[in-house]
């Protein structure tokens, strides 16, 4: 296999984009990291989107994307699985670049979720549940994290101020992120005290609602020390994968995340890293508990101890494991199939000492999570400085 | 939109509590399966599942999917049977939801699920009540 490295990262600023359309917000994204990588032509281009039919009805996105950017003719398809669409994207240009079948590949994530009211968007997102057996007895995806939020914290004694603490975080990283959906700070009473939607979640223990694109470009590692000049190079690691089952009955164990350790002793093993070598982190916290439950999983902590970390600032800016400098998916939004390719981003970004006010000094070795549904699917990459 | 075909189909399990039991290592899957995923044997016999079990991990939605706008808040559950399948279900008939608790006993009963669709059909299946 070749060595792979990121040469180029594309963000928006993420929101209610209402003037702005899916094919509009993705072209931005896509030429930000075209332009910050330096070249103009790709071989393929890979796009991560979870229901563009539903949100927008329009499929065969890739070609129509392909199209708006002015390359009709290249190769392009997309990637689906559920909320880890965006990650599939980037290790599917992996692949495609470590294998030799393409040498340039555009990476890109999108999502506009904002052009279907709040039932229908909430409608769409519950299409990554068991449709038939779990969503058909009218639970929501705040509802099935709230599920294993219940037994997290009748076994570990996980409080609802250590999940809050989770969003406090997240909150005041994304204050620091110009792109981020919501410039907001807010206090564990804010969460405490905020309308609860599935007991124990409150409104701010849940991602919101986001447009957004991210992009990002990968060259063999060679052809990027040709082009990357004076900036340090970011490269693939490690890339791990793995699925459990959609439906939460059929689980053993409802308290931790099995995908997620899966996925992360595979990126690991391909890295030669362990939990403790990693400076940076960017997990999915579509909810508060998911960050706890992802962080045990991923070995930054033991079992149990995900809701006291985050509650004594061990996950903060400046503490022992930063996780999500970015704001994560609760400030800076979770345009669902953009995420993954957002994480990779802001590592890559974090690794190059490009983060400005948010940078974790001395980050040379990052790592991202991200995952579909409730937990059906997880992508691990661990970046590194070349 | 549901097609009345999609809802039938499902009418083994879901009305009558049918699942497919391995006869190679006697594991229940619910709903039935062509292949079992512990030790992938292919051969099974039909059997119904127990009414009884306890709760293990509950909720209660107060912000409803489309469909559930009138039931809310609304308590729904993983519970486990008493032969150890698991399935999610609405708990129905509780005074206060929030008093549902991990390990509280349950039995199952037949009643509607959701609220009539847009081409008519009637959904039904099981609920589960505290016992």
């Amino acid at each position: 296999m070749r060595e792979v490295a990121i040469i180029g990262v594309g963000m928006i600023d993420w929101g209610e984009l209402w003037e702005k359309s899916l094919r509009r917000m993705w072209t931005e994204a896509a030429l930000a990291a075209l332009d910050d990588a330096g070249i103009d032509t790709v071989d393929l281009i890979t796009v991560g989107c979870m229901s563009p039919g539903l949100f927008v009805g329009q499929e065969h996105i890739a070609s129509l994307l392909a199209d708006e950017i002015g390359m009709a003719g290249v190769a392009a398809t997309r990637t689906e699985s559920a909320c880890a669409s965006g990650s599939l994207a980037f290790r599917a240009g992996f692949a495609e670049v470590a294998s030799g079948l393409s040498d340039i590949v555009l990476v890109t994530g999108v999502e506009k979720m904002t052009d279907v009211d709040g039932g229908d968007a909430t409608y769409t997102l519950g299409t990554a549940a068991d449709r038939e057996y779990e969503a058909f007895h009218g639970i929501t995806f705040p509802g099935l994290y709230a599920m294993m939020a219940q037994v997290h914290m009748a076994r570990y004694g996980t409080t609802s101020r250590q999940l809050a603490a989770v969003s406090v975080k997240n909150h005041a990283n994304g204050l620091l992120n110009p792109h981020a959906q919501y410039h907001l700070k807010i206090s564990i009473d804010d969460v405490l005290n905020s309308t609860m939607v599935a007991d124990p979640l409150h409104l701010f223990d849940c991602s919101p609602i986001t447009d957004g694109a991210a992009a990002v470009v990968l060259a063999p590692l060679d052809k990027a020390r040709d082009l990357a000049g004076k900036r340090p190079i970011v490269k693939v690691a490690g890339s791990g994968m793995a699925t459990d089952t959609i439906a939460l009955a059929n689980r053993e164990d409802l308290g931790k995340l099995r995908a997620v350790e899966l996925a992360g002793q595979r990126a690991y093993a391909m890295a030669g890293r362990s939990p403790n070598d990693i400076h940076v982190a960017e997990v999915h916290d579509c909810f508060s508990i998911s960050e706890v439950m992802v962080t045990e999983a991923l070995g930054f902590f033991e079992p149990g101890q995900g809701g006291p970390a985050a509650e004594r600032g061990l996950t903060a800016l400046n503490g022992k494991i930063p996780v999500n400098p970015s704001g994560g998916l609760k400030s800076k939004g979770h345009p669902v199939g953009a995420t993954g390719v957002a994480q990779i981003a802001e590592i890559t970004t974090q690794l190059r000492g490009e983060a400005g006010q948010r940078q974790v000094n001395g980050a040379r070795i990052g790592l991202t999570q991200n995952m579909g549904g409730s937990g059906g699917s997880s992508t691990v990459h661990i970046l590194e400085v070349a | 939109m549901e097609s009345p075909a999609r809802s039938w189909r499902e009418y083994p399990q879901r009305y009558r509590l049918e699942a497919a039991k391995c006869t190679k290592c006697d594991k229940v899957l619910y709903p039935p399966r062509v292949i079992c995923p512990a030790c992938h044997g292919r051969d099974f016999e039909t059997v119904t599942l127990p009414r009884e079990g306890h709760v293990v991990a509950p909720t209660v939605v107060r912000v409803p999917p489309t469909g559930f706008e009138e039931e809310t808040p609304l308590p729904v559950a993983v519970v486990e049977l008493s032969n150890g399948v698991r399935l999610m279900v609405q708990v129905a008939d509780m005074a206060d939801p929030l008093e549902l608790k991990i390990g509280d006993p349950i039995h199952l009963e037949f009643r509607r699920i959701q609220q009539d669709s847009e081409a008519g059909l009637l959904f039904y299946g099981h609920k589960a009540i505290r016992d």
